[in-house]
């Protein structure tokens, strides 16, 4: 067995085979390969006897739910009007120019990936963004340089 | 009975069932609310909201195919605001629609653009977003082309795959702006679980899904001067070609249709009948020597129940979703293989032509028969069996090309030879056919003496539930097919993907004691195929299948062994059946294929 059949084998014992069970155990994948492949579609369809189809389209639905490999880290900007009027666009410049990469790219080390998101909720502290599961406020290019390069030692 | 409700429409009284919709409601007062993700064949999406409908007291417009009616409400159909929402949806509609009408292969048959026409969508008022739309075309696939440039995501393909067919090849994706009808990963259909059936082509409002067509191809080839171009027609088109052409559902257009096809220069018109009949004889012998195999030689080999192997989009979906199955199919081609193979090799020889001047032409109730005609397996005369696979909306579309007054056609008969029909061969095109068809043979075989239904009519097997069942008690047989003295042949009929699921659920948990199952991929049978005239619906399909039971009891033979051009291959070509000519020519075999 693969290691990703395994790990959908091991969540689908966990959290069931029936049609509620199909989100926690993408949001496993995720956590465990930071993105859902097709072979791990495949084996959830397979796990849950549901069509491979439908797999593909719920994963797709949500943003967190990644189908694209993603790097270690993932930056997620929040382009909603209140972070876009306090500055969001120096924000991503500067994380752009930091680590080379475009909005939807991920750096060639595979620790970076950069993405913009919807409302995160902090309008009231914008800029905001969020690096995997911590969120960053009331951003500035000095602060964003800070946070990266805190997160390129790691 | 169900409880009463009273409710007006447009200011006149009706009384309906509880549960009733708006839309049911109004229909039966003979007011017309325009719908396009509602289908009567599947469930209520309420997605493209064109239903809306002003209901007294609410703020909202409701969706009329999704709300029940309720007493003493007061619903209005056609208001000012009624109408300018419908005009606004459908304009937003056309805002993401590429609306290229006079280029498209609906034109003049597409939901959408009899609404835009009703509505008079003239000036567009919204943004066209089209340009800005990343659309994609799959136009891979031999039988189905999936253009998302047309599509107007009401999901009625979706429901289908799901609901009917349980296949679920179409799925939604992303969402917003972005949401699209999608396969697994955006794969080509031809890449996954899709079976061709064409369902979803039937039920498509637009011109998203649509036949491969071959209309040109078919053309060039009757032009060609070189070129022997034969074509065949299965039993289910010619109950269905006349809606294709103006005439209402039910009425038998056998000799109109041939005549048609004479006209439009096929050199010779013959019947996919006269190769039903010779499937009959096949599968009858191979069923027939199957239960001799398990019951007398014991051959813990054979695999019972033996199913049928005419409908190809089964075919894919067993390979595709019970591959352990596979030996149970019974491993008779299609009628449609059987006379490919025969025109390039027993025609030719027959007719004196050389096979590779012939072309094999078949008019067709379905679309999974184009993907079948390109199987590798389908080449057993040295040339490709079947050339091309028109549906029945492809020989009306060339009927209207050639300018042919059909309503005002003679009649006429098929040519010889291979065009020799049975009423055991019409009633192939409906469901529970192909299992008359076969007892009304194999018990004869065995004992000597005809079914014992009255005229010949095996009225368990036909109808249109889901799954039916039937036992034949065989008593009195002849001395060599003694070991089936007091037997009961046990069969299941099914029609519908979601049904032979429940049917091969029961073989594979060892539920069922079946000797022989039945199962068409398109609900109704063949008439219900993916290749029929549009649109499809239970009564439209209850209609066709009425007419292929009224030709087939007006047939004067209408039992496949008593077929004469069967009887004479035989003689003469195939010796007898299941003979080493037949299974070289008339069987194949299967191949397992993923499940995701």
């Amino acid at each position: 067995m693969t290691e990703t059949k395994e790990l959908v084998k091991k969540l689908a014992d966990k959290y069931g085979r029936t049609r509620e069970s199909l989100i926690p155990i993408l949001q496993g994948v995720v956590q465990e390969e930071r993105y859902i492949s097709s072979e791990a579609m495949t084996e959830i369809a397979r796990e849950l006897d549901m069509s491979a189809a439908k797999v593909y389209g719920t994963a797709t639905f949500y943003s967190f739910l990644d189908t694209q490999p993603r790097g270690k880290y993932v930056i997620r900007v929040c382009r909603t009007i209140s972070c876009s009027m306090k500055g969001k666009n120096l924000i991503v410049q500067e994380l752009e120019d930091m680590l080379k990469i475009k909005v939807g790219e991920t750096t060639s080390n595979r620790k970076f990936s950069l993405l913009e998101t919807n409302c995160l909720g902090w309008c009231h502290k914008g800029p905001a963004m969020l690096i995997n599961d911590e969120a960053y406020t009331e951003l500035t290019p000095e602060k964003v340089r800070e946070i990266i390069n805190d997160y390129m030692k790691k | 009975m169900a409880k009463q409700i009273n409710l007006t429409i447009d200011g006149m009284p009706v009384t309906v069932d509880e549960g009733t919709t708006i839309l049911q409601a109004a229909k039966k007062l003979n007011i017309h609310i325009p719908t396009l993700c509602y289908h009567d064949d599947l469930c209520v999406a309420g997605n493209c909201r064109v239903c809306v409908v002003e209901m007294k007291g609410s703020r909202t417009l409701p969706a009329s195919c999704a709300m029940p009616v309720a007493e003493g409400m007061e619903i209005m159909t056609n208001t000012i605001k009624v109408r300018t929402a419908r005009k606004h949806i459908i304009d937003l509609l056309l805002s993401e629609h590429n609306a290229k009408c006079t280029t498209c292969y609906k034109n003049g048959n597409c939901e959408l653009q009899e609404l835009a026409a009703e509505y008079k969508i003239s000036e567009p008022m919204f943004i066209d977003l089209v340009p800005h739309k990343n659309y994609q075309m799959d136009a891979y696939s031999p039988s189905i082309i999936k253009d998302d440039s047309k599509c107007i995501r009401c999901q009625r393909c979706v429901r289908t795959c799901e609901e009917l067919q349980h296949v679920s090849a179409l799925g939604v994706a992303y969402k917003g702006d972005k949401m699209k009808i999608s396969t697994f990963f955006e794969n080509p259909m031809f890449e996954v679980v899709c079976t061709n059936c064409g369902q979803c082509v039937n039920r498509c409002p637009t011109g998203a899904l649509v036949e491969r067509n071959y209309v040109d191809e078919v053309w060039q080839a009757i032009f060609d001067p070189d070129k022997h171009v034969v074509v065949q027609t299965a039993p289910a088109v010619r109950v269905a070609l006349g809606e294709a052409l103006g005439m209402k559902p039910g009425e038998i257009v056998t000799g109109k249709m041939v005549t048609a096809l004479k006209r439009l220069g096929f050199d010779s018109v013959l019947d996919t009948d006269f190769s039903a009949d010779l499937t009959i004889m096949e599968e009858g012998f191979e069923l027939l020597g199957r239960l001799k195999k398990a019951l007398v030689d014991k051959d813990p080999s054979v695999k019972l129940p033996m199913a049928t192997s005419c409908s190809p989009g089964w075919i894919k979906f067993i390979e595709h979703t019970y591959p352990e199955y596979l030996d149970n199919l019974s491993t008779c081609k299609s009628p449609q293989q059987m006379f490919g193979a025969l025109a390039k090799t027993y025609y030719a020889q027959k007719r004196n032509i050389d096979p590779a001047k012939v072309v094999s032409v078949s008019i067709m109730p379905c679309t999974a028969k184009k993907f079948e005609a390109d199987r590798p397996e389908m080449r057993s005369s040295g040339y490709k069996d079947v050339d091309f696979v028109l549906t029945t909306r492809e020989l009306a579309i060339m009927i209207k090309q050639a300018g042919i007054e059909f309503n005002a056609l003679p009649e006429s008969h098929y040519d010889s030879i291979m065009g020799a029909s049975t009423g055991a061969a019409v009633i192939f095109g409906a469901t529970g056919g192909v299992m008359e068809a076969a007892l009304r043979t194999a018990y004869e075989v065995v004992t000597g003496r005809e079914v014992p239904f009255n005229g010949l009519n095996i009225t368990p097997v036909r109808g249109m539930d889901g799954v039916r069942e039937a036992a034949i008690k065989i008593e009195g047989t002849k001395p060599e097919w003694k070991f089936l003295e007091g037997a009961e042949l046990k069969t299941v009929v099914a029609h519908g993907l979601t049904n032979a699921k429940k049917v091969m659920d029961a073989v594979r948990d060892g539920r069922a004691s079946w000797h022989f199952i039945e199962i068409m991929a398109c609900p109704g049978g063949c008439i219900g195929g993916g290749g029929q005239p549009i649109p499809t619906n239970e009564e439209i399909r209850k209609k066709r299948a009425e007419a292929i039971y009224r030709e087939d009891a007006g047939m004067p033979i209408r039992k496949s062994h008593e077929n004469p051009e069967v009887v004479a291959i035989y003689k003469e070509f195939l010796h007898e059946p299941n003979s080493h000519k037949s299974h070289e020519l008339l069987h194949t075999h299967y191949k397992p294929r993923q499940r995701y």
